[in-house]
């Protein structure tokens, strides 16, 4: 294996790896040992502190509040496609009446930290006046409007990558500008740009984890929640513990489904250039 | 104007911690992000493996939930004190670091291998190779995503508001105890942050990018 830092060992290197590999894993055996270590001595694994998680219950609870995680995460995640999508058209509008004020959205709700925009939908608007602000609707609002104009970009940045015949080809048959962006110039910018999108949607389910701190009550709120129960022993590290594996995990499973999108979207490419005249 | 006015101390405050906590995690992440990223090209597997697990589990965690272990899980475990700012600024480096890492990592791709076999073709032994050939064209390339990652962290800040550091994010309750308007006084925090982003950090980076651009 060549890479571009190093060349293929000889006999030397390779003695030197070996000591390299050891020495990796003595540190990190070391440092998961002493992590373990300390969760030990101070009680992290005794059955008291787990015992609350065996209630039928709790774990009811466990699994409604990740259905709280999800709800947000799907409406967030087709709300921020919708508006990626339209904000990126009316960034490469003609006329400067959309293409401007598009501009400016994208870049100012990039600037704003998410949270600012969920506190300002969440206490800001109600205290304005504004009525029927829930801590979901908080959420999924500011996911919407932080990740569009994050998506936006993406959009465009893959439409601008896209060769100019592609446009001029749709007009030249005879295509509307609207049916050019449409069929021609939206499907392969996603194709091309699948992977960020991918990692914007990662990126849109870990932050539906910021409405613990808007009182959505979502998986860490409620793992929040059992942390502080006293009579099992405060068991927050536990709690935490699980949270994280649930992440994790929901993570790992959207990046594995959305893998298995990729490779079937770019199976398809293949399928449909072989009877192009079917096509549309 | 009044919020603003009123208040200049809470928003004083509340900024500089922010700024605080964003230099000193800054500085923390981009050296763990770059050993990581040494980690993750080195020819050894098991370094390979190690920082790979880092990466993939942190960067699927929440950061809402590392700042949560940090803070309130930590002091559970009967370890030293280190209080919610030190806490703060160990979570959102560890966070950052992860991108950081991947921002380095995908720079040293990107350096075409016909380099490195150049520099070792006159003689260059291979640290020279590294600091003279390597890492200056990688460097470059990954200044835009590098500011990025950045940017994100300046924003992610005020995630540790939720966890008791007195920072831009937390200004909000601060007001609320004080009967202020709420409104008012986030929408300045909110265009507080604007200028940042798009009045420094963003300017910052098109003209370290014009002084180092690479002409290929």
């Amino acid at each position: 294996m060549s890479s571009v830092l190093f060349d293929v060992p000889g006999p030397k290197a390779r003695t030197r790896n070996v000591y390299l590999n050891v020495a990796t894993v003595i540190v990190v055996a070391a440092i998961i040992g002493f992590i373990l270590y300390r969760f030990n001595e101070s009680g992290q694994f005794t059955a008291k502190k787990w015992e609350i998680f065996t209630f039928p219950r709790v774990q009811q609870m466990f699994l409604t509040v990740i259905g709280a995680t999800l709800k947000a995460f799907a409406v967030a995640a087709v709300g921020s496609l919708v508006l990626g999508i339209l904000l990126a058209f009316g960034r490469l509008a003609d006329s400067r009446w959309v293409s401007v004020p598009c501009y400016w959205f994208t870049e100012l709700f990039r600037a704003v930290p998410l949270l600012i925009l969920m506190m300002i939908m969440y206490y800001g608007l109600p205290s304005a006046g504004v009525k029927g602000i829930t801590p979901f609707i908080a959420v999924v609002v500011g996911l919407i409007l932080y990740n569009g104009s994050v998506l936006a970009e993406v959009f465009r940045a893959g439409i601008e990558s896209l060769p100019k015949g592609q446009r001029e080809a749709g007009l030249a048959v005879g295509l509307s500008k609207g049916q050019v962006q449409r069929i021609i110039l939206l499907p392969q910018a996603v194709r091309s740009m699948l992977p960020v999108i991918i990692s914007q949607l990662v990126v849109i389910l870990k932050d539906t984890a910021l409405g613990f701190l808007i009182t959505y009550n979502e998986v860490l709120y409620y793992a929040n929640f059992l942390g502080s129960q006293g009579q099992y022993g405060s068991p927050v590290v536990p709690a935490l513990m699980v949270t994280a594996v649930i992440y994790v995990g929901l993570c790992l499973i959207l990046s594995g489904i959305a893998k298995l999108v990729e490779s079937r979207m770019s199976s398809r490419v293949r399928v449909v250039k072989t009877r192009v005249g079917l096509a549309g | 104007m009044n919020v603003l006015i009123d208040n200049s101390g809470l928003f004083v405050t509340g900024f500089k911690n922010t700024g605080i906590l964003f230099v000193i995690s800054a500085f923390f992440a981009l050296v763990l992000g770059t050993v990581v990223a040494g980690m993750r090209v080195s020819p050894a597997p098991a370094m390979r493996g190690a920082g790979t697990l880092y990466v993939n589990a942190v960067r699927n965690t929440p950061l809402t939930l590392i700042l949560a272990f940090f803070a309130l899980g930590y002091p559970k475990l009967g370890l030293p004190e280190i209080g919610f700012m030190n806490a703060a600024i160990v979570g959102l480096s560890l966070y950052t670091a992860t991108y950081v890492s991947e921002a380095i990592r995908s720079g040293i791709n990107t350096v075409a291998v016909g380099q490195s076999e150049a520099a070792r073709a006159i003689g260059l032994p291979f640290m020279q190779t590294l600091t003279l050939i390597v890492l200056p064209q990688a460097f470059r390339s990954v200044l835009p995503p590098l500011f990025s990652v950045f940017i994100a962290l300046l924003k992610n800040t005020t995630v540790a508001a939720g966890f008791s550091v007195f920072e831009a994010g937390a200004i909000r309750a601060y007001l609320s105890e004080r009967g202020e308007p709420l409104l008012p006084g986030l929408l300045w925090v909110a265009v507080i942050f604007v200028v940042l982003v798009l009045g420094i950090l963003t300017p910052l980076q098109r003209y370290l990018e014009k002084k180092w651009r690479v002409a290929r």
